[in-house]
């Protein structure tokens, strides 16, 4: 062998690299070109010390770049030559540890091959709910720490057996090096628990679980991530049931199907949304029931109240797809949490929480490292779109251009927080509303894990401008706690500079937050905001016409209240001899009088620019909902009104400039005004809600094209929870497109408030840096 | 500035204006009276403007406060109020009447909670630049129990007593002033605390703090509590009382009762061996007040103190939900007391 033709190459890889099969891969294709050296796993990611002759060490990293796992996505690569050292071997060497900037990989749906595995009787995984490969399985939800070895993840505490041990080491097999590879042997296993202690295990405690869902029973399931609530989704009784107990009145339950065939027989799926249902991520994805059927598996009609969409999931673990396989039909299963509480990830905290709601425990001995919800989507201009980011997605992060280390905490509902390092932004899962002891705990525990995962120590903390929100309390403390400085963010322009972060778009655009309310840089509730995004700062160039919100927060669970606010701005005094409106008429007289006196005197009766209020106000007006029961119910059901009708007619309004005294500036009012007299005459006049709602949408969609041609910028950003109404987002992208703009709107991260966070970093970046800061 | 509400803001600005520039061992106690060793006799010293609008109102009156209100900062250190001052600043044009009424009350009141007012001040602004009268008292009194009522002496385990229901005097005042008509009068809750706090200490109820329900009301009374002491306080939305009628106003002006200002209500901390002890007392403890629906009122325990050092309250909802009760910097009620 002539040493002068050797040379060894050393490769640094970043990104999604880890538990993903990838030094096996590695390992592989080292022996097939004949190349000695090693791979290991760093905390930085994978390295490579490999050697032999160029030729042939050029192959290897273009098959590296062709053949490299499916799972797997290569952020950076930095090559080096260097003289051989003389490695007679190719090994895997074990992990070391040094800064942590590896990327934490997403739970993964079960692969194929280990669901035919579970399904085989003559197989030794036969019916084994925790089989895994390195195609498949648990990672971000059982990881303590980087790099991701056994050691690190809550596999730990199992020994391997013998047969395990060999598939680990073996570079031919699926789960060569498989960090939570698991067999009945040696694995976790099941147990069932009634509220006094366990009653079942193994199969057995699968097959009763099974068999209690058939009988209509509420059993709280341990999954991936945390436990579930299941029951019989054609069980009206049950599920009624399941409503009491929760305390949930008619926020829709998410659904897993058995089959895609069955999902296919109650719904319209399109080829994007099966490939969604199917992906290793296994999100929910809301589907359109099918309108020609009654549903065959004649889903119980309280699964999802007046919603044309059904949230459905398949099964993603062998645990789900077992249970699955044995009942057969479709089952309701949502998040096991009480009212709007995190989900539950321990057994004796389940039993304490929600021991009331369910009549049976199926659990395991594996722990969960952190809660991990199921991720929701919907296809929105044929494209996926993320309303919830959670199992599958996060912490897989956003690429920028700046190595300065941020916190941000985000919003006060929808809570996430982001972390910027090495230019990235790891956002986290969705954590919940920060109403509640348990979620706020949550969310403290989500910062410390990745500041411990990642070893972070912030330089700065980003948070909302609004001072009331507990993530805003909890960034101040902390900030003082560190010594370090907080930077408060608009609400808004944290929306926009997330929609931005996940195009990548740096320089100008004009950006439309429209959403329920956020604290605005005046001091007033905002929420249908044109800002005008410049490299450093953004200025409100337009905004939708404010009203009075009687009883402020209060408002917000009452649409008949901005239906009054609303009105009141028209009609002052006379909003109340309105007395035909559903608004008008829920409210006793004395209770009128109240109300008029407190927008006489403006007495808690806050002012707001919301798009989300005026939705609200509309659904009112047109008698379609005067109290909600969750989040955006009264926005949604006027979505759904629409039902198909089409029609490009859209109602008069006007814009008005302004000039505020501080700014030289103008900025233009959208004026609603016309609009709502003309939506009071047609919904007179008998005109269909149907047609009221689309005439009603389609004027939003022409403020937004008008005041777009008014500042000219080509880009246009959608964000703000307004902006996961299907209706709205695709009307608005093709009527901008008509007038020659470029619009954007999210699809890796929410629209709504779990955006925020990513927001706030990138705010902050902007403020640091003086405006230098850019995206990739 | 809205810094007025007795929420966040107004914290704040104690916290990063006055603490600072005045700070001494006695101010930094944070208690609504300072406690002074003078001659080997440890005296409270407390002072208190009132503003309120409207001078009267049921259940009582700007005069009646002023007195009210000093007693019971006095009386939430476990002193024994005797000397008030009391210091007016008049507008141009108040009517000889309306003023007589008031001294009229403060000297009912005075009468009442056994205080004298043996010095007072009176200045006049011109027309405008006033809103009617001013009232500011100050108040001494002696502290003659050895136990330091403060925040510091909460501990772990003791129970939260509230001596009755909460959100009559925010509703009261807001009704008279916006013209709001209630299907029932809501009288202000206005009393002194004095009598029945040197009664529990009489018998020797081991105090470890306590704390006048004011402007901010309940929550931020507990708030600045766990925040000071550094615990965590723990209540039950069901244990707190709130009469139908101001909750039915709380409803449709959308306030929540938690955060609306108090005159007569106070909560104690106190171990759970005295507890029973304690709630015996204050139930049979009649306050002194003529004219008032008064005949209701049901100390109860509200809650307790938990091991945890978060500094925060929580509050186990009606439907079982553990919320947070957090520390508002808006203003729940505008400026009442
Ligand atoms: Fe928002
Ligand atoms: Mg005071
Ligand atoms: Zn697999
Ligand atoms: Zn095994």
């Amino acid at each position: 062998m002539n040493i002068v033709f050797q040379q060894r190459l050393h490769l640094v890889i970043q990104g999604a690299v880890q538990g993903v099969g990838f030094r096996p891969f590695i390992y592989r294709l080292a022996a097939d070109l004949g190349l000695t050296g090693w791979v290991n796993n760093s905390a930085q990611g994978v390295v490579i010390d490999i050697e032999g002759v160029r030729s042939q060490l050029d192959t290897f990293l273009h098959r590296l770049n062709q053949e490299k796992p499916s799972r797997s996505h290569i952020q950076s690569l930095e090559s080096s030559w260097f003289d051989p050292v003389g490695y007679s071997i190719f090994e895997i060497r074990k992990s070391v540890v040094g800064e942590k900037t590896a990327i934490v990989l997403p739970d993964i749906a079960t692969c194929p091959e280990c669901l035919q595995e579970i399904f085989d009787p003559t197989n030794r995984r036969y019916r084994y709910p925790f089989t895994n490969c390195t195609n498949c399985g648990p990672r971000f939800s059982i990881l303590d720490a980087l790099p991701y070895d056994r050691s690190n993840t809550t596999m730990q505490y199992f020994k391997v057996c013998r047969d395990c041990q060999i598939e680990y080491g073996n570079p031919g097999d699926r789960r060569f090096h498989a960090q939570p590879n698991a067999c009945p042997q040696c694995g976790p296993h099941l147990q069932l628990w009634n509220p006094s202690g366990e009653i079942a295990s193994h199969d057995n405690a699968l097959k009763i679980a099974a068999d209690a869902i058939r009988q209509g029973k509420i059993v709280a399931i341990k999954g991936l991530g945390g436990f579930h609530l299941m029951v019989d989704a054609r069980n009206e009784t049950a599920i009624q049931r399941l409503r009491q107990a929760k305390q949930r009145a008619a926020k829709p339950f998410a659904l897993m199907y058995p089959s895609l065939e069955l999902i296919k027989a109650d719904c319209e799926v399109s080829e994007l949304e099966e490939q969604l249902l199917r992906s290793p991520e296994a999100p929910i994805v809301l589907l359109k029931h099918s309108k020609t059927q009654t549903l065959n598996a004649k889903i119980a009609p309280s699964v999802a109240p007046h919603n044309p969409y059904l949230g459905i999931m398949l099964p993603y673990t062998p645990l789900h797809h077992l249970l699955m396989a044995d009942v057969g039909f479709p089952i309701v299963a949502t998040s096991g949490n009480l009212a709007d509480e995190p989900i539950c990830t321990d057994e004796q905290e389940a039993i304490q929480r929600l021991g009331t709601i369910a009549d049976l425990f199926l659990i395991h001995n594996r722990e969960i490292a952190r809660p991990i919800d199921d991720s929701i989507v919907r296809v929105v201009m044929e494209q996926k779109v993320v309303l919830r980011r959670a199992r599958g997605y996060a912490p897989l992060p956003i690429s920028i251009h700046s190595k300065s280390k941020i916190l941000s905490v985000g919003a006060h509902l929808k809570n996430t927080i982001a972390f910027s390092t090495n230019q990235q932004v790891f956002v986290s899962q969705h954590i919940g509303d920060l109403e509640t002891v348990p979620a706020f705990e949550a969310f403290q525990q989500t910062i410390a894990s990745f500041q411990q995962i990642y070893e972070l120590q912030p330089t700065a903390i980003a948070c909302d401008l609004h001072p009331d929100y507990r993530s805003t309390q909890f960034a101040h403390q902390l900030a003082n706690q560190l010594q370090i400085p907080v930077i408060p963010v608009q609400h808004h322009y944290a929306h926009i500079l997330s929609c931005m972060a996940e195009h990548q778009l740096e320089g100008s655009v004009l950006g439309i937050a429209w959403d329920g309310t956020g604290y605005g840089s005046d001091g007033t509730l905002w929420g249908g905001e044109f800002l005008h995004i410049t490299d450093t700062t953004f200025r409100r160039v337009a905004h939708l016409r404010s009203f009075h919100l009687p009883g402020g927060d209060k408002a917000v669970k009452e649409p008949r209240r901005s239906a009054i606010g609303l009105l009141y701005e028209l009609y002052g005094d006379q909003v109340f001899e309105m007395k035909a409106l559903d608004s008008i008429q829920t409210f006793s007289d004395q209770e009128l009088k109240i109300l008029k006196t407190m927008l006489n005197k403006n007495l808690n009766a806050p002012i707001t620019s919301s798009a989300g209020r005026l939705f609200d106000a509309i659904a009112s007006i047109l008698g379609l909902r005067q109290y909600i029961q969750f989040e955006g119910q009264a926005a949604m059901e006027l979505e759904f009104a629409i039902e198909g009708f089409e029609t490009d007619e859209s109602y008069p309004f006007e814009i008005q400039s302004t000039r505020s005294p501080t700014s030289p500036k103008k900025s233009e009012i959208l004026d609603w005004a016309a609009m709502v007299r003309r939506i009071l005459i047609d919904s007179r006049s008998g005109l269909s809600i149907s047609n009221i709602s689309a005439k009603f949408h389609n004027t939003l969609v022409e403020m937004i094209v008008a005041i777009a041609n008014r500042v000219g910028e080509e880009r246009v950003v959608l964000t703000g929870g307004c902006f996961q109404n299907k209706y709205l987002t695709e009307r608005a992208i093709q009527r901008l497109r008509a007038e020659g703009f470029r619009p954007y709107w999210h699809q890796k991260i929410p629209a709504n408030d779990g955006g925020i966070a990513l927001g706030q970093i990138m705010a902050a970046l902007r403020e640091i840096s003086g405006g230098k800061e850019r995206c990739v | 500035l809205a810094h007025g509400g007795g929420g966040k803001l107004m914290h704040q600005l104690i916290e990063q204006m006055f603490v600072p520039a005045f700070s001494n061992a006695t101010l930094n106690v944070r208690q609504d009276a300072a406690a002074i060793a003078l001659n080997g006799q440890n005296l409270a010293f407390t002072t208190d403007s009132y503003v309120v609008r409207p001078l009267f109102f049921p259940g009582g009156d700007i005069g009646s406060l002023a007195v009210n209100g000093t007693v019971n900062d006095l009386a939430m250190v476990g002193a024994r109020p005797l000397y008030l001052s009391a210091g007016f600043i008049l507008e141009e044009g108040l009517p000889m009447e309306t003023l007589w009424r008031i001294v009229q009350s403060m000297q009912q009141a005075a009468q009442a909670a056994n205080v004298q007012i043996v010095t007072g001040d009176t200045k006049v602004v011109d027309n405008g630049k006033g809103d009617g009268i001013f009232v500011n008292t100050a108040g001494i009194g002696i502290i003659e129990y050895p136990q330091i009522i403060a925040p510091q002496s909460v501990q772990p385990g003791d129970v939260v007593i509230l001596n009755g229901d909460i959100g009559r005097h925010g509703i009261a005042i807001m009704a008279v002033r916006e013209g709001l008509e209630f299907e029932t009068t809501i009288e202000s809750d206005s009393a002194p605390l004095a009598d029945l706090v040197l009664q529990l200490l009489a018998a020797g109820i081991e105090i470890h703090c306590m704390r006048d329900l004011t402007r901010g009301g309940l929550a931020s009374a507990l708030n600045e509590i766990a925040e000071v002491a550094g615990m965590e306080i723990a209540i039950v939305e069901t244990q707190i009382p709130v009469r139908e009628d101001v909750q039915g106003a709380c409803e449709i002006l959308g306030f929540d009762p938690l955060y609306v200002a108090n005159e007569g209500r106070f909560v104690a901390f106190i171990p759970t061996k005295d507890a029973e002890q304690a709630l015996g007392i204050m139930r049979s403890h009649k306050i002194e007040k003529e004219n008032s629906n008064l005949s209701d009122i049901n100390p109860c325990i509200i809650g307790y103190v938990t091991e945890k050092s978060s500094g925060i309250v929580k509050m186990t909802s009606k439907i079982g939900v553990q919320r947070i009760v957090d520390m508002l910097s808006g203003e729940q009620l505008p400026r009442i007391c």
